[in-house]
């Protein structure tokens, strides 16, 4: 049976384009450092370090928790490296919950980053590699044609993407550690915004940001010991499908479904959108929101885009989605999962500062990467399982 | 005076043979007859267009060739707006999904000779191949697809799995 | 811990250049051939883990083309590592402590020929102080040889015997790339490569895939007659810079040997996963293994060096004697990074 495991530290960077003042090391024991602070542990405490990241070619470095080994207290530790597409910032805590839930070690360490400043985000998401047709799209280009299917099957106002967006920039600035804040975001501001990929326009995209996220996972006995409330796993689930096959629905996918149900299932969640109190879902172009409260269950399907404008996604809301602020205004991409997982935590935790969601006892941390295959999902919660 | 040092450039230079493998090579050679051949899964019986040499499903291997039509519909695509790294064409242009007739798949291309705002799902188009001295076995042999006038075909808007 | 065995292991022939098929179409009869002999019907494998490098293949994502081969449909629980398979394989052993899911398919793939294999691993250098020298890592092995030799008195004829017995061992195995009778002063006449090391003291080049499946409990006794018990698994990593540790011991072997508890039992056979000769040496000390225990009876990694897949086909191999009934009790270690940098050892035994 899988023990206990709880989340008894959390740092995180001031994520930003281009972080000039560190070295790619400096920028994972920026969060790394915070998180340990956090739990009121020394780096000799830690047991073993779990780091994820996208794609290597992202900084230009190859398989870099070999020369990070010394930079994050890992000499003479077990030290693996995740690499999940999009999603990775998600299986990567959930690789490092599962030493704990294994009872193998009591703190395990773990790390998520991208400092995709150093390299060519745009040519290291799509380098030209032989044999495909020269049909350049950027990551926007191979999302956006689901958004149009979505908004075609769904009857959605085209508003919608709009309002979301608007929300997550509002978000970000109760944020201190966002990349982008917006001081002036107004309907109009993102509606007048050029438009990139019909319909996702510059003020729906998520940026390209530079960052780190960290955690420190316990096992029951080492929690009772930590300084702060711990976050308790209540759930944690992955899965994974092809991304091309006949009759594949690519807007609402199955993995998507199928993870969400796992981890409501471990988490005794009978209705998320009742039982959950706040959400951080990976929202990479603004209509992946309403499309995710309906792979999630918080909506019937065609009815996602309904919660938005009805403001049940606010912060407001009756279950606030990415009070952070979102994958909207900071994408470090391998970091962005973790983040993710790690404001769920907080929110849980009483730690979100300016924006905690009054009295949130449960959360859902939620990352997807590839072509919208492969999914991470954990709950969190104030209370012990 | 020295100027502050926050960073070092680092050119990398690697070069890469890429196989292209057994399935793919095959597609390629056809394309270069202006032929577009997918590959049957033996369990399920659908045809995968490109091929990769196995069905995602079943995780069998592909083997039986079948060759499908250079029409097909359109099933969704995006306007690209915005330049970037590695654009070859001035933006705005569209790119879209096209199921080909016969293919189970479908395939990621530019649609051309249409204005952007006229191109919608469901869209009849066909291969517009590279002029004979230039065709070789290159996944570039298709410079785009057109529409073929005929009325649009139906397309199913919500995907059933499996 | 929850008991978890190997119950089945396939590799592919492994080649210098594989230039007919690409890394998914020599992958699938791999997966298919293991989890055939696992006695597990498809369906029914609750975990899958890979192990693949982007900068190998040279593409991101590189790991997503592999996933066609375990048709993931109805949507599976799904890893990868991008690390040796031998690192996706403990991810797997640790997932199936949970006790949730009983068995998982480990999978690895890599095509060293692609690119320039000495120009790739240099980018696993630190980027700011060494990765702009551009490395290579014949020239990073051989200041480890040259400190090694000097360390204990040892000789290049050592290392030489080394070459030579894992090559011969290879004339058994059908997988191998480099097999072969070679008389150790004629190695020895030949020009150093990097001095101390001679061609014949270095892996050669490869493409290759493998595939391991594990089950625990009473499934691994139900589908296996002989399953590999993993007794024992640990790994550990030391600083990266090589003037920041003692290259001529490798600490974070001994340190896993002792947390797997390879020395609490005879070791029949060892499989280690040395690039280079004088790193067997090394690992052997680390290991504490004496005259009594067979090193590499599959040739080794200086026989076929697949990178990514090299590491989890020493834990099949391993596997495999054990299964079919000629050991009882094996080592098997897996490295990665600079001059044994990181280090794996699983302890393998027999009922």
């Amino acid at each position: 049976m899988a023990n206990r495991c709880a989340v008894i530290g959390i740092g995180q960077t001031q994520y930003a384009a281009k972080r000039d003042d560190l070295s790619i090391a400096g920028l994972v024991r920026e969060a790394a450092a915070r998180a340990l602070e956090d739990a009121g542990l020394a780096w000799r405490d830690i047991d073993a370090v779990v780091i994820g990241k996208a794609p290597d070619m992202f900084e230009g470095v190859m398989m870099p928790e070999l020369y990070l080994a010394d930079a994050l207290g890992a000499a003479g530790k077990p030290v693996m490296r995740v690499h999940t597409a999009g999603s990775v910032g998600g299986s990567t805590a959930l690789v490092a919950a599962s030493l704990v839930q294994a009872g193998i070690h009591d703190r395990v360490l773990t790390v998520a980053f991208e400092k995709q400043s150093e390299s060519n985000a745009m040519w290291a998401l799509t380098p030209k590699i032989p044999f495909q047709p020269p049909v350049v799209a950027g990551a926007g280009g191979y999302f956006t044609p689901h958004i149009r299917a979505y908004i075609a099957r769904s009857g959605a106002p085209p508003d919608v993407g709009i309002r979301v967006a608007l929300k997550d920039r509002q978000n970000a600035l109760r944020n201190p550690y966002a990349h982008l804040r917006m001081e002036d975001a107004t309907y109009e501001a993102i509606a007048e915004s050029p438009m990139l990929w019909d319909p996702i326009r510059f003020h729906e995209t998520c940026p390209s940001s530079d960052g780190a996220c960290a955690m420190v996972l316990a096992s029951e006995p080492a929690a009772a010991n930590s300084p702060r409330p711990p976050a308790w796993l209540l759930g944690g689930a992955m899965r994974s499908e092809p991304i091309m096959f006949p009759g594949r629905d690519e807007v609402n996918p199955r993995a998507g479904r199928d993870c969400a149900a796992d981890v409501y299932r471990q988490a005794g969640i009978a209705d998320p959108r009742r039982d959950l109190d706040v959400a951080e879902v990976y929202v990479p172009f603004s209509w992946y929101e309403p499309m995710w409260m309906e792979n999630l269950g918080f909506a019937k399907r065609n009815e996602g885009w309904k919660m938005v404008l009805e403001g049940a996604t606010a912060f407001d809301g009756e279950l606030p989605v990415n009070p952070s602020g979102g994958v909207l205004s900071s994408n470090p991409i391998g970091a962005s999962g973790m983040i993710r997982f790690a404001e769920a935590a907080m929110q849980v935790r009483g730690q979100a500062g300016e924006h905690q969601v009054a009295g949130a006892r449960k959360a859902l941390g939620h990352a997807y990467g590839g072509g919208s295959q492969f999914f991470a999902m954990w709950i969190v919660g104030s209370e012990k399982p | 005076m020295s100027e502050r040092v926050y960073g070092i450039k680092t050119p990398i230079r690697l070069e890469y043979t890429y196989i292209a493998g057994r399935a793919r090579s095959a597609f390629l050679r056809a394309l270069a007859e202006r032929r577009l051949v997918g590959e049957r899964c033996p369990q399920c019986r659908r045809v995968y267009l490109p091929p990769t040499g196995a069905c995602p499903t079943c995780g069998l291997p592909t083997e039986e060739r079948v060759e499908v039509s250079p029409k097909g519909t359109v099933t969704t695509f995006c306007v690209v707006n915005l330049p970037f790294y590695g654009q070859r064409i001035q933006p705005p242009y569209v790119c879209a999904s096209v199921k080909l007739d016969g293919a189970d798949t479908t395939l990621f291309h530019l649609i051309q000779d249409v204005p952007a705002g006229e191109v919608r799902m469901g869209m009849r188009v066909e291969a517009v191949w590279r002029p004979d001295e230039e065709m070789e076995a290159s996944a570039e042999t298709i410079r785009y697809f057109r529409p073929t006038g005929e009325p649009d075909a139906p397309i199913g808007l919500d995907g059933e799995g499996g | 811990m929850r008991e978890v065995a190997v119950v089945a292991f396939a590799q592919a022939p492994i080649v210098r250049r594989e230039t007919e098929r690409n890394e998914v179409e020599i992958l699938l009869p791999v997966v298919r051939d293991a989890v055939e002999r696992s006695g597990i019907p498809k369906s029914e494998i609750g975990f899958t883990v890979s192990g693949s490098c982007d900068y190998l293949a040279g593409q991101p994502f590189a790991f997503v083309m592999a996933l066609d081969t375990i048709g993931a449909w109805p949507p599976v629980r799904e890893s990868h590592v991008e690390m040796d398979g031998a690192w996706a394989l403990y991810e797997a052993w640790v997932r199936l402590q949970h006790g949730d899911v009983d068995s998982a398919l480990v999978y690895a793939f890599g095509k060293s020929s692609l690119g320039d294999v000495g120009e790739v691993l240099a980018l696993q250098l630190d980027p700011y102080y060494l990765a702009p020298l551009w490395p290579d890592p014949v020239s990073l092995a051989a200041l480890q040889a040259r400190a090694w030799l000097e360390a204990d008195g040892h000789s290049e004829r050592e290392m030489a015997q080394v070459a030579a017995r894992s090559r011969a061992s290879a004339r058994n195995n059908p997988n191998a790339q480099l097999a072969g009778d070679f008389d150790i002063d004629d190695l020895l006449a030949e020009p150093y490569l990097v001095s101390p090391l001679r061609r014949h003291d270095c892996p050669p080049i490869s493409d290759g895939a493998a595939a391991v499946v594990l089950a625990a409990g009473d499934l691994a006794r139900r589908v296996c007659q002989q399953p590999a018990w993993i007794r024992g698994i640990d790994h550990r990593i030391e600083a990266q810079a090589l003037g920041a540790r003692d290259l001529t011991v490798s600490s974070s072997t001994a340190l896993a040997a002792e947390k797997a508890g390879v020395a609490s039992g005879p070791v029949d056979i060892a499989e280690l996963h040395a690039p280079f000769t004088h790193q067997e040496l090394i690992l052997r000390g680390a290991l504490g293994l004496d005259g009594e225990t067979q090193v590499n009876p599959s040739g080794g990694a200086l026989a076929a060096h697949p990178l990514m897949v090299a590491g989890l086909t020493r834990i099949g191999e391993a596997a495999q004697r054990i299964m079919d009934g000629v050991a009882g009790r094996a080592v098997a270690h897996a490295t990665s990074g600079p001059c044994l940098q990181q280090n794996l050892v699983c302890v393998l035994e027999a009922e």
